[in-house]
């Protein structure tokens, strides 16, 4: 299952689970429709990069303080890549997975 | 050899909103077995909306997202293939016609029909781009929630942006409308809604010439200027919604279709582009109407259009496979 490999982050395991390697974070919410055009990306993404990065969630309704108050997310979907904890880069909206791969690729050793 | 023995596809539909589902319903209903690819933005623009009042058949209203959900089953229903991803390129000088998708797979179709709608304009300013994500939004149903309790501001003049801003006074504090003009172009129901809304305020023959904070990464004020006057005042907001409309999506077809001076496809003849074979209906062609209703209808036409283009077609042209007048031809026994 593909979902497997997604990690689901939150305010309490963020720190933990980002702070090494390359990670992406995909910020969404239930009543965000072009987030749903992402999910299907970001869990194949997941698959794809199982080993080599870190990929997965959050829900911006359940943790209101990562997302807002450290990222200043005031839109969604928004995606970050951090490596090994700090931010590199920021995908705001709906933008092609190539885009997303490149994201990553970039900063993959 | 024919053009149509060699093509993988008697119909390919690129984009996924009321026009190019639409086409779909009925080209998969004439036994043509569209594909449908989505693109970026799958869905269109109604998924961006909350209650669709104006969708003939519905008094109550309907739901954007549930209305294009309904319309993706009726298209699937008859045979219409949907493909999610996006189209990175079009080659429609040679026959038959090739599409790029992202990751480089290529589909050949003897008709095209193309329903890439248009995508919400920005400022044209920078900061308001740079910021996007942070401040600045397109889409008052994706990102409204992040302003709950805080003054935004509103761009624009017509029904979007009346519509986004009565939306929007259900999270922020207050919402400031910001028009170019002294009168809003929005249809008197819309208008209504928003002058009746004690939440809603207005500023007049007024533009936005800078978002601010690019240091900080948020927005804190906008900088405005009034047309008449020419002065400059500042409008503490925590976000701006920009809704000045749309431009439309033909950067893939930019030297092969005709288009107008502002980027929409020209048609003739119905739906009709310069190419024969290749159609266009919705928004990619319409800057007068823009509805949903209109985008379905042109659809329809587009649908009806390339059936006719295929049966016109020389015999050895003809694509065997699902021809409207014989249902009963599999794939696969196409002519040689």
């Amino acid at each position: 299952m593909a979902s497997d490999n997604v990690k689901t982050f939150t305010d309490s395991n963020f720190d933990d689970e980002t702070k090494q390697g390359v990670v992406l974070v995909d910020f969404w919410a239930e009543w965000c429709g072009p987030c749903r055009r992402i999910a299907p990306i970001v869990e194949q993404l997941a698959t794809e990069y199982a080993g080599r990065a870190t990929i997965g969630k959050m829900n911006v309704d359940e943790n209101p303080n990562v997302p807002t108050s450290r990222f200043h997310v005031r839109g969604i979907p928004t995606l970050v890549v951090l490596k090994n904890g700090e931010l590199v880069d920021t995908i705001v909206g709906l933008v092609p997975r190539e885009d997303i791969v490149s994201a990553i690729e970039r900063h993959l050793g | 050899m024919s053009v149509a023995a060699h093509a993988d596809r008697e119909v390919v539909v690129i984009g996924s909103g009321p026009a190019g589902l639409t086409a779909a319903l009925y080209a998969a209903r004439a036994n043509l077995r569209p594909l449908l690819i989505e693109g970026l933005e799958a869905g269109g623009q109604l998924m961006l909306t909350t209650m669709v009042e104006n969708w003939p058949g519905f008094r109550d209203g309907i739901m954007g997202p549930d209305l294009m959900g309904e319309m993706r089953a009726q298209a699937e229903r008859f045979g219409t293939e949907v493909l999610q991803g996006n189209v990175t390129s079009v080659d429609l000088k040679d026959r038959p016609f090739t599409i790029t998708l992202e990751g480089g797979r290529k589909i050949t179709t003897v008709a095209l029909i193309i329903a890439t709608g248009a995508s919400a304009r920005w400022l044209d300013i920078g900061s308001d781009r740079k910021l996007s994500g942070h401040g600045v939004s397109t889409c008052a149903t994706c990102d409204g929630y992040f302003f709950r309790g805080r003054p935004i501001a509103v761009v624009g003049g017509g029904d979007s942006a009346m519509e986004e801003a009565v939306y929007l006074t259900k999270f922020a504090s207050k919402v400031t409308v910001i028009h170019r003009r002294d009168t809003l172009r929005a249809s008197k129901i819309m208008q209504d809604k928003a002058f009746a809304n004690p939440k809603i305020e207005f500023v007049w023959d007024s533009e936005v010439i800078d978002v601010a904070d690019l240091q900080k990464g948020e927005v804190t004020h906008l900088v405005l200027r009034n047309l008449k006057t020419a002065q400059t005042s500042h409008l503490p907001v925590d976000g701006v919604f920009i809704a000045i409309g749309h431009t439309p999506n033909t950067a893939l077809f930019k030297g092969q279709l005709d288009l107008d001076p502002t980027g929409y496809i020209v048609t003739n003849g119905g739906t009709r582009t310069n190419v024969p074979g290749v159609f266009a209906a919705g928004d990619v062609q319409d800057h007068v109407y823009r509805q949903a209703v209109t985008a379905a209808g042109s659809g329809c036409m587009a649908a009806i259009d390339a059936e006719r283009y295929i049966e016109g077609l020389p015999v050895a042209d003809r694509p065997a496979d699902g021809g409207p007048a014989d249902g009963t031809v599999h794939r696969g026994d196409i002519a040689v």
